[in-house]
């Protein structure tokens, strides 16, 4: 699935959901069940920056493609992370670059939208992004 | 209280509980500046065509309204853009030439902390109790060991809501030669303030958290400290004489008020002024909001508080035992209630306390007990969810 494929996908999830607590209830659920980060990754250099809650990114290659994992204290930050990891763990740099970051708003979800400086998301996704022109600059 | 003078609650049907971040701004407030930008819109200071005039006439009066809420003179007091600039332009003007050593408590908003640091100024602690209380023999055995220092404290912490002694540290640092700075960012709204009667040397306001503009606040200072000081920044209508060999001055306060100022938010922040004048039964709305919120919070069995000191006012900090604070301040979003969660600019205490952070109720006067109910319940919600 393209990366374009499972932001609709994700999005049609969402829409389901009349309530917003019921929408958050799912994103908790995800939070919940994120796979923890070996502890080796929870240091400063995979902190994203976000002051609200703690999240640790890894970021790694494997036979071209680039795949993602990662863990936070706040279960809701670990639930939009999940739909994050979802969206771009497993591709090639090149498609993640062809992925503008601004398809996320159709998700609808305040917290990836905002451009906030406090916004640990948007500081995820700058990390997501950085790693994959990083990549692709490498070759 | 009268939510009925805040456009801001007309059409929406939001708990607002981040005062102490900032307040909603009253209509007077709006039609202040709105009057000023349709009517009178002109530069003050320069010039004499009669809307100028008119300009400067109202943003004096703002000067002369706001020294006279603090008991102070009008020429005491330096407009800047809040308490953020205040603090910086005294560790600028003043205590980085004439002190070594500035003398502050571990409540400090950041604010009071980094300016001093930026300009490399050595800081000394004054610790705080288990309840957040301020250790006054701690506080003569750190001055009687630094005299001559500069010693600059909250009037109110933004975090816990403790209100420090002010007028006793002023007088125990007076004893010891020190001259004092109070930031007085989240009392102006709160409690009554008299710069004379507490003998502050500086005493920093900002406006946005009394129902006025955001971009204006102000610096008191006794005005023989105030001569002594150099000028903050360099710019129009602070001169006395420009060559390219030698300038001079104009006395303070305009010899700090280079360039143009926040002209239609000082006019703003005159009308929050006579409207926060207008309030009354002001303390006793906070004390039985405070009171309530801390009695339906400890109502829960999963209710961390970090002080059970009596001496509080305006705000409340709390966390629910393993869940993240972050949280529960989505979850509130969510049900439309506001307030604020995290470190709230005062990392040093929280690194104390071991905490990352707070959830933080603050209050204003439009805030009610049935608002605080609705608070629980959401709570109660969002709680349920995390579980």
């Amino acid at each position: 699935m393209t990366t374009h494929q499972t932001i609709q996908q994700i999005h049609d999830e969402l829409e389901l959901f009349d309530d917003v607590m019921d929408k958050y209830e799912y994103i908790i659920e995800l939070g919940g069940q994120l796979q923890s980060l070996d502890n080796a990754y929870k240091t400063h250099l995979y902190k994203v920056q976000g002051c609200q809650s703690q999240i640790w990114l890894h970021p790694y290659e494997k036979e071209g493609k680039l795949y993602f994992e990662a863990d936070g204290d706040a279960l809701i930050a670990k639930g939009l992370v999940d739909i994050l990891i979802r969206i771009y763990s497993g591709h090639t740099a090149q498609e993640i670059l062809g992925t503008d970051s601004a398809e996320l708003k159709a998700l609808n979800l305040s917290e990836i939208i905002s451009s906030g400086r406090q916004n640990g998301i948007a500081s995820m996704l700058k990390r997501i992004y950085g790693f994959a022109k990083g990549v692709q600059d490498a070759r | 209280m009268n939510k009925a003078d805040f456009p801001f609650f007309q059409d929406q049907d939001i708990i607002y509980l981040d005062n102490a971040a900032t307040t909603q701004k009253p209509q007077v407030v709006l039609d202040a500046m709105n009057e000023y930008y349709t009517q009178y819109c002109s530069n003050t200071h320069r010039g004499s065509h009669d809307l100028g005039n008119k300009a400067t006439q109202e943003y004096e009066d703002t000067r002369k309204c706001v020294a006279e809420f603090i008991g102070a003179q009008p020429h005491e007091l330096i407009f800047t853009k809040g308490t953020t600039e205040s603090i910086n332009l005294l560790a600028s003007s003043y205590v980085k030439d004439n002190f070594n050593t500035v003398i502050l408590s571990e409540l400090e908003h950041h604010s009071n902390i980094l300016p001093w640091q930026l300009h490399e100024l050595y800081l000394e602690v004054i610790p705080v109790d288990k309840d957040l209380n301020i250790d006054l023999d701690g506080f003569e055995k750190l001055v009687r060991k630094h005299p001559n220092s500069f010693v600059a404290l909250t009037h109110i912490s933004n975090a816990f809501g403790i209100v420090n002694p002010v007028k006793e540290i002023i007088s125990l640092s007076h004893k010891y030669g020190c001259k004092v700075l109070i930031d007085g960012a989240q009392a102006l709204a709160h409690v009554p303030i008299d710069v004379k009667e507490l003998n502050a040397d500086f005493y920093a306001v900002s406006a946005h958290k009394a129902y006025g503009p955001t971009g204006i606040g102000a610096l008191y200072g006794k005005y023989e400290l105030l001569e002594k000081m150099s000028p903050y920044q360099g710019g129009g209508s602070m001169i006395d004489d420009v060559s390219f060999e030698y300038s001079t001055f104009l006395d303070p306060p305009f010899r700090f008020e280079a360039g143009t100022q926040a002209i239609a938010e000082a006019i703003g922040f005159k009308a929050a002024l006579l409207y926060l004048k207008g309030l009354t039964s002001l303390k006793e709305h906070n004390r039985t909001l405070l009171t309530y919120a801390k009695k339906r919070l400890l109502e829960r069995n999963d209710v961390e508080l970090y002080t059970q000191a009596k001496n509080v006012c305006g705000n409340i900090s709390f966390n629910i035992k393993d869940i993240h604070h972050d949280d529960i301040g989505i979850l509130l979003s969510k049900q439309n209630i506001m307030l604020r969660t995290g470190h709230h600019c005062a990392l040093p205490i929280m690194k104390k306390l071991a905490i990352d952070g707070t959830v933080r109720l603050s209050f204003a006067h439009y805030n009610s007990l049935d608002e605080i109910d609705k608070t629980m319940t959401a709570l109660d919600k969002a709680v349920g969810m995390l579980r």
